[in-house]
């Protein structure tokens, strides 16, 4: 059946399973969101340890989606990955630089002789967890708003700031994107402590911690959601592979595309219903609410940027650089491999789901740390 | 700084040698390392003897340490293709990008998923469910092995794909024949093997300090006869794939195996450099000796190379100036038809985009008679067909020689230990205990043959490194070489110093 579908199925089917990948790491960020917390939510070193083991058990995880992410990309859309990672050199880098530091900083944080001490390692998850998803936000943002780049007849990019992606930052679409991911992230951190410590001092504060976190998101929320329906964006021309700008093109893409805005409203739902049900009602399963409506609004998000004729990597220097889902993607024989390939993700998300059930079936707690098994790992 | 496009060149290099370089540091005890915690955990299950428990998760400890280091180090890889190496993965993602996708499907997943199960999950799964992780952990990392080997290996040996002049790039034709190419086979064979046998060298090691110690005596006469056994079957696979990676090289890479043996000037009956002092003047072409000082075994690299021992070996200045008397056809000649090839292409798409259809296929036909050389087009020079020869040369030497070495280690550690005597061998455990050393030079030494041999390629006479690298002045470059190379240091020296600090501690811990 995969053998069979034409060129252009395949490569809306390949972004939508980048989509997928991207919004389950933008779940598991809660992981960096956790991180974060280590400086804020923690009053003593216990507390300290039972958020950075928590997350720790975790961030494995998160860093291969992360690494999936990319190699999907590169596969799928190799043009993209060659254009954004060679173009927007110091963003990538930055990002990357965070998630050494994260990697490190879980093993060694706890051990004698850690040459830095621990707390330079804290201090790192939690530069991982703020700045390393806040450029990853600002990084998306530029699927709306732009770049300054050009490809040559070769498609060889030339990048046309200075900056080399950094510039992203300072746009506030983009800005806003990076702290609603950083204070999403944080509010989905404190529901999987709320969801699997076993400690009333601390399940408390983080309890009040995702509602707080919520409401400084929703600022950013909105000037997100504003900018989005009323910005111009970058419009493809099916028939001649065009871009041009269109007024009110992301609205038109939601109204266009009433599956993409229902994921949208019912991801945020999903999301501020999590956070009710764990900060009003006294429930442990807002993780599941926040984590899936992150999912369904990741979903719309990239959906957003990639379909109904939009270029999701647009060129403010030169419109025609502009890369779309047809004219980035891979050969149809490449897809197709790849698909065939992808058949094998059910089977890798059932047995990740079904160690996660084993792993998370008793809650984390300060006697566990203590014991023999835990006792100086994170 | 002279042109600025060479310095990028020049920096992205740097940048990518050293992240795969400390890359490698990590990498090959954790596939080893993996395999040989899940034999003592098995023997744990087996026997239900808690010292045996208790090696493992002395072992296990080591393993972490070693393994969050590499993983980090493997993500800057990944994503340094496209920043360092944009244009090479644009003109090969259609190829490239697939395995880097079915690593972190079916191999990253596996090894994230278990290795929290490994480390937390004593209380929390089963003593079988536990020891399945511990195995699931030593296969997941084996696995991500294949895939980024294949990925490599298809780079020294470009297959299965054709090259599509409209979008500029290789595209994939044969998925199975990228997956299955001899030289990704021989690469996972003989990467693999030498990781099982590194590990093995630094179980035996550690254990033999504690010997020399008069520490945990009991545990590290357990651990090195563990160890010695299972370095001493990869060492026999280690020299089986290393001949037949070498037997790969003269048919597939003829330019690398001339450097690796420093042969300028094919012959019969070819010579192996047992030892030897590299002219550092000589260049192609030139009539100045290649060595210094040499002992040469005669007709050994004809036997390597063609399973002959009379057989004819191309030396470098064959390969690029050509040897009509062999039907060599060198770089000087592949440039000619490679500058024909590339101005065909650009004339192509010139007419493409004038929407002249007549001019564009009469381009397109010239360029499809001379596209095999595609990649000479883009040097100015023949001699810049040939790597470093000096480096090549003696990191083949290097790894060869201790390669030869290790085995004996092992052989002697395993005769001491059913003698019943190993713990008054002094000599021995001091020298396996440097061999730990020896192993990091021998298995780093084997990358730098791997990939300093095969330049200036990128891909294999399809795309010179110059040509695949980003379009950014070098001095972004120079700034991230300097911050990883702090960076890395340091996480390299916290790492040592965690390790050393866990030794001392010991088992007991």
């Amino acid at each position: 059946m995969i053998g069979n579908l034409d060129h252009s199925t395949l490569q809306q089917l390949w972004w939508l399973i980048a989509s997928v990948v991207g919004s389950l790491f933008l779940f598991l960020t809660f992981v960096q969101g956790g991180q974060t917390l280590i400086f804020t939510l923690a009053d003593s070193e216990e507390e300290k340890s039972l958020i950075i083991n928590a997350m720790g058990r975790k961030w494995e995880l998160t860093f291969t989606t992360l690494v999936l992410f990319g190699g999907a990309l590169f596969a799928a859309f190799p043009l993209f990955y060659a254009t954004s990672f060679g173009g927007a050199y110091w963003v990538w880098m930055l990002i990357l630089f965070t998630f050494i530091l994260q990697a490190v900083s879980y093993e060694y944080r706890k051990k004698p002789d850690n040459f830095l001490g621990a707390r330079t390692y804290e201090i790192f998850l939690c530069i991982n967890g703020s700045v390393g998803i806040l450029l990853i936000g600002a990084a998306v943002g530029t699927f709306f708003t732009g770049s300054r780049f050009s490809l040559n007849l070769y498609n060889s990019v030339t990048w046309h700031t200075p900056f080399h992606g950094l510039e992203a930052a300072f746009n506030l679409f983009n800005l806003s994107f990076g702290l609603f991911l950083v204070f999403l992230a944080r509010v989905l951190g404190a529901m999987y402590l709320v969801n699997h410590v076993a400690n009333e001092p601390l399940v408390k504060k983080a309890r009040k911690a995702t509602l707080l976190n919520l409401l400084l998101a929703l600022p950013f929320l909105l000037i997100i959601l504003i900018s989005l329906v009323t910005m111009d964006g970058f419009a493809v021309n099916p028939a001649t592979g065009e871009i041009f700008m269109e007024k009110g093109k992301y609205l038109h893409n939601l109204l266009g595309m009433p599956a993409v805005l229902i994921l949208l409203l019912g991801g945020l739902i999903s999301v501020i219903y999590g956070v009710v049900a764990t900060a009003f009602l006294g429930k442990n399963c807002g993780i599941w609410f926040g984590g899936l409506g992150t999912v369904l609004v990741g979903l719309a998000i990239f959906s957003l940027a990639g379909y109904n004729d939009t270029a999701f990597y647009p060129s403010l220097t030169d419109l025609q650089s502009s890369l779309t889902i047809h004219n980035a993607s891979s050969s149809k024989y490449t897809l197709t491999a790849m698909s065939y390939v992808a058949l094998g993700v059910p089977f890798v998300l059932a047995y990740v789901a079904y160690v996660w059930k084993l792993m998370n079936a008793e809650k984390l707690s300060l006697a566990e740390l203590a014991g023999e098994d835990a006792k100086d790992m994170y | 700084m002279g042109d600025p496009i060479l310095a990028t060149v020049d920096w992205a290099r740097a940048q990518f040698a050293l992240t795969a370089m400390y890359h490698w540091i990590f990498v090959p005890l954790t596939l080893g390392l993996s395999f040989l915690v899940a034999f003592f955990e098995s023997i744990y299950v087996k026997t239900g003897n808690e010292e045996w428990k208790k090696l493992t998760r002395f072992w296990m400890t080591l393993f972490g340490i070693n393994f969050a280091i590499g993983v980090a180090t493997g993500i800057i890889l990944e994503f340094e293709f496209g920043t360092n190496w944009s244009n090479y993965s644009w003109m090969v993602g259609d190829i490239f990008g697939a395995p880097l996708a079915i690593e972190g499907i079916f191999a990253f997943f596996i090894e994230a998923t278990f290795f929290a199960v490994m480390f937390f999950g004593w209380q929390r799964v089963s003593k079988g469910f536990h020891l399945f992780s511990t195995w699931m952990v030593a296969v997941g990392s084996n696995l991500s092995a294949v895939w980024i080997l294949v990925a490599n290996g298809w780079m020294q040996f470009p297959t299965g794909m054709a090259f599509n002049p409209d979008k500029a790039r290789f595209e994939m034709q044969n998925f199975w024949e990228v997956a299955l190419s001899p030289v990704a086979v021989h690469k996972f064979t003989h990467t693999t093997s030498s990781s099982f046998l590194l590990a093995s060298l630094f179980v035996v090691g550690i254990s033999a300090l504690f010997l020399l110690q008069q520490r945990h005596q009991k545990m590290a006469r357990r651990s090195m006869v563990v160890a010695a056994v299972f370095g001493l079957i990869a060492s026999i696979f280690v020299a089986v794939t290393g001949d037949e990676a070498a037997f790969s090289a003269a048919h597939r890479q003829p330019m690398k195996l001339a450097a690796m043996e420093g042969l300028y000037v094919g012959q019969n009956n070819a010579p192996i450099v047992a030892l030897g002092i590299i002219n550092a003047d000589k260049k192609p072409g030139d009539d100045q000796p290649a060595f210094n000082q040499a002992v040469k075994i005669p007709g050994l690299l004809s036997l390597l190379a063609n399973r002959d021992l009379n057989s004819y070996v191309p030396g470098i200045n064959d390969l690029v100036f050509g040897n009509g008397e062999h039907n060599i056809i060198g770089a000087e000649q592949r440039m000619v038809t490679g500058k024909i090839a590339l101005a065909e292409l650009a004339h192509y798409k010139y007419a493409k985009e004038k929407g002249d259809a007549a001019e564009a296929a009469a381009a397109l036909a010239i360029f499809d008679q001379h596209k095999a050389d595609l990649g000479y087009g883009y040097l100015n020079s023949p001699a810049e067909a040939a790597p470093p020869v000096a480096i090549t040369f003696y990191s083949f030497h290097i790894m060869v020689i201790l390669g030869a070495l290790f085995p004996v280690i092992f052989l002697l550690v395993l005769y001491f230990s059913f003698k019943g005597t190993l713990e008054q061998q002094r000599w021995l455990n001091t020298a396996c205990f440097f061999s730990i050393f020896l192993g990091y030079v021998a298995s780093q030494a084997g990358w730098v043959v791997a990939e300093v041999g095969r330049q200036p390629w990128a891909i294999q006479g399809l795309l010179p490194v110059g040509v695949a690298t980003t379009n950014i002045a070098a001095s972004n470059v120079q700034i991230t070489f300097f911050i990883f190379l702090t960076l890395f240091t340091a996480l390299l020296l916290a790492e040592i110093r965690i390790m050393m600090k866990q030794i001392k501690i010991g088992p007991e811990a």
